[in-house]
């Protein structure tokens, strides 16, 4: 594997991504073993004074392209920042964060350098000079390992899964600033607008609270998202209580929603179908609380409680008051 | 629009004895979730606007059910490009799908976000990379008027709101659209519309699968007790023993 890795840090607002440290950590293990450079991207609005704080996760040097034109990801602005740099410093792997911005840039990269992406890896190891990567496929009822043709090697990490590690010393990177001329286009990213009062996404939450079919309607979820709040957590949702119009598809945990790998993923009243099961079976831990002990989610939950949720989940809420209170 | 065909998300999937592969000889075959969204998008664009709705797929014969069920779905004719054995690989098969849109004419060519089988999430925006169109990827909601599009692009925390003219390439979200039923009467009318059927053109897989194994079984966990006087064990056990708070 000739050539630098190259990792793009994402950031939103004037603040790099949790998986931009994650992404640029394991770009760093990555060049140890493969004795070769980190060389980090960096596109966006006002992150120019945040760059050097890459070599703290290992970056040798960072390219950064500020522009208020790039605030928000606009695929043919990034597209062309990304391709010229990686034909300038011809890297024999691009690392991307799997997130939104990130699964719809690395495709667009690929097809031009004439190679493919592996997408939202969970583990990345060099084996006889070339890039493994782990997949889920089949939203993670099976796990595939993979190898691409072609160079550079593309891949998204999912964001969670890696460890974003400060390295001792930190790394004093040089800093290139890019000129970024704009390049025609017909697309105008508008503006962004929230869900709600959603700070987090369900990605990249710590901890999770998950109500499914057993939340009984939409007013109801307020007890959820009370337990949340105490934790610092985000409120998430089965498949069955989105369809029913109860919470929106982006609270979806599942094959066809979201897959999270919080340190904490706490169940309410939800079965465990496989569709949901695939979603979240990476969390560090998963509690159930459910009224049915023959549910399936007893059979691979860390903890259950067999209960009321409409009993357990205030309770539990008050302990985690009182927890807090004194931790 | 683009579509293609899936085990149903409900299939327990089985690996292969070479241990490189899936089987699916006894799974239930399903049009992709995601485009069943672009789909439904698909038609009521013509519904409001005119226009025509082709539909593509690239696969095996077995595709012909899926192809059939779009048509009674409401799309007006349909291009296979069939191969037995065409690489399971995102760079082919949009290279293949490029190849035979370059001389095509449309205004919105539609894809789900991803296929939920292989989860590669590539094949729309390569698509339209190719053949240089804009793409914006994992739409929630679409509008069009006087030759643009205005589309919300889901992201984390919230939606970009995106403006683009046409020809303009899309990959659907799930909140896109609600699918429709095809009745009976429409699953026979399918079979009188027209379905193209040539072979794609070949291009060599990027990706070579290595191995293929289910992911490493959870530890069995515990019920710690019913009802509310389970609460604070939980939290001891998630502080003490998980460390997890």
């Amino acid at each position: 594997m000739q050539g630098p890795i190259l990792v793009f840090a994402e950031s939103s607002g004037s603040e790099f991504r949790k998986s931009a440290f994650e992404a640029v950590t394991e770009a760093r293990r990555l060049a140890d073993l493969s004795k070769t450079e980190v060389h980090a991207l960096s596109i966006g609005h006002r992150i120019r004074d945040q760059a050097s704080s890459l070599g703290k996760f290992g970056a040798d040097r960072v390219s950064v392209a500020d522009d208020e034109s790039l605030k928000l990801f606009q695929p043919d602005f990034y597209r062309q920042i990304a391709l010229d740099l990686a034909k300038k410093i011809n890297p024999g792997v691009i690392l991307l964060p799997a997130t939104s911005t990130g699964k719809d840039l690395a495709p667009r990269l690929a097809i031009h350098l004439n190679t493919v992406v592996a997408t939202e890896c969970t583990e990345l190891e060099i084996r006889d000079d070339d890039l493994v990567a782990t997949r889920p496929a089949y939203a993670g009822k099976v796990l595939l390992k993979v190898k691409m043709k072609g160079k550079p090697k593309v891949a998204t990490l999912r964001p969670n899964v890696f460890t974003a590690k400060e390295k001792v010393p930190a790394i004093n990177p040089p800093i290139e600033h890019l000129s970024f001329e704009k390049p025609t286009t017909k697309i105008t990213m508008k503006e962004f607008v929230t869900h709600g009062a959603k700070k987090q996404d369900l990605t990249e939450a710590a901890v999770i609270v998950s109500g499914g079919r057993g939340m009984g309607g939409p007013e109801n979820y307020k007890i959820l998202e009370e337990l949340a709040s105490v934790m610092g957590g985000v409120v998430g949702a089965s498949r069955a209580s989105v369809d029913a119009g109860w919470r929106p598809h982006s609270d979806q945990v599942g094959q066809t929603g979201r897959t999270v790998s919080p340190t904490l993923y706490i169940a309410c009243g939800i079965s465990g179908a496989i569709q949901h099961r695939v979603g979240m079976i990476n969390s560090k831990v998963i509690v159930a609380i459910n009224k049915d002990p023959e549910a399936p989610i007893f059979g691979f939950a860390d903890y259950g409680i067999v209960g009321d949720l409409f009993e357990v989940v205030p309770a539990l809420t008050q302990e985690m008051k009182k927890y807090y209170g004194k931790n | 629009m683009c579509v293609r065909r899936v085990p149903d998300t409900a299939t327990r999937i089985k690996l292969a004895p070479d241990g490189k592969s899936i089987l699916t000889s006894d799974a239930e075959f399903v049009i992709n979730p995601y485009e069943e969204y672009s789909l439904e998008q698909g038609v009521q664009l013509k519904e409001k606007h005119g226009g025509e709705v082709t539909v593509l797929a690239l696969g095996p014969e077995k595709s012909t059910s899926v192809i059939l069920k779009a048509l009674a779905l409401g799309a007006d004719r349909a291009i296979h490009l069939k191969s037995e054995n065409f690489p399971d690989d995102p760079s082919a098969v949009a290279r293949a799908i490029a190849t035979e849109l370059k001389s095509a004419e449309f205004d919105v060519l539609l894809f789900g976000k991803k296929g939920v089988d292989d989860d590669n999430q590539q094949v729309g925006s390569m698509v339209a990379e190719l053949l240089g169109v804009p793409c914006i990827t994992q739409i929630v909601k679409l509008e069009i008027s006087d030759g643009k599009a205005l589309a919300h692009r889901e992201v984390e925390g919230g939606a970009i709101v995106v403006e683009t003219t046409l020809p303009s390439a899309f990959t659907a979200e799930k909140d896109l659209t609600v699918p429709r039923y095809a009745s009976l009467r429409e699953l026979v009318a399918a079979r009188k519309k027209p379905i193209r059927v040539k072979e794609p053109q070949p291009f060599p897989g990027m990706l070579e699968i290595v191995s293929v194994q289910y992911p490493p079984p959870r530890p069995p966990g515990r019920v710690l007790g019913k009802g509310v006087e389970a609460v604070p064990v939980l939290v001891k056990v998630l502080h003490e023993e998980a460390k997890v708070i």
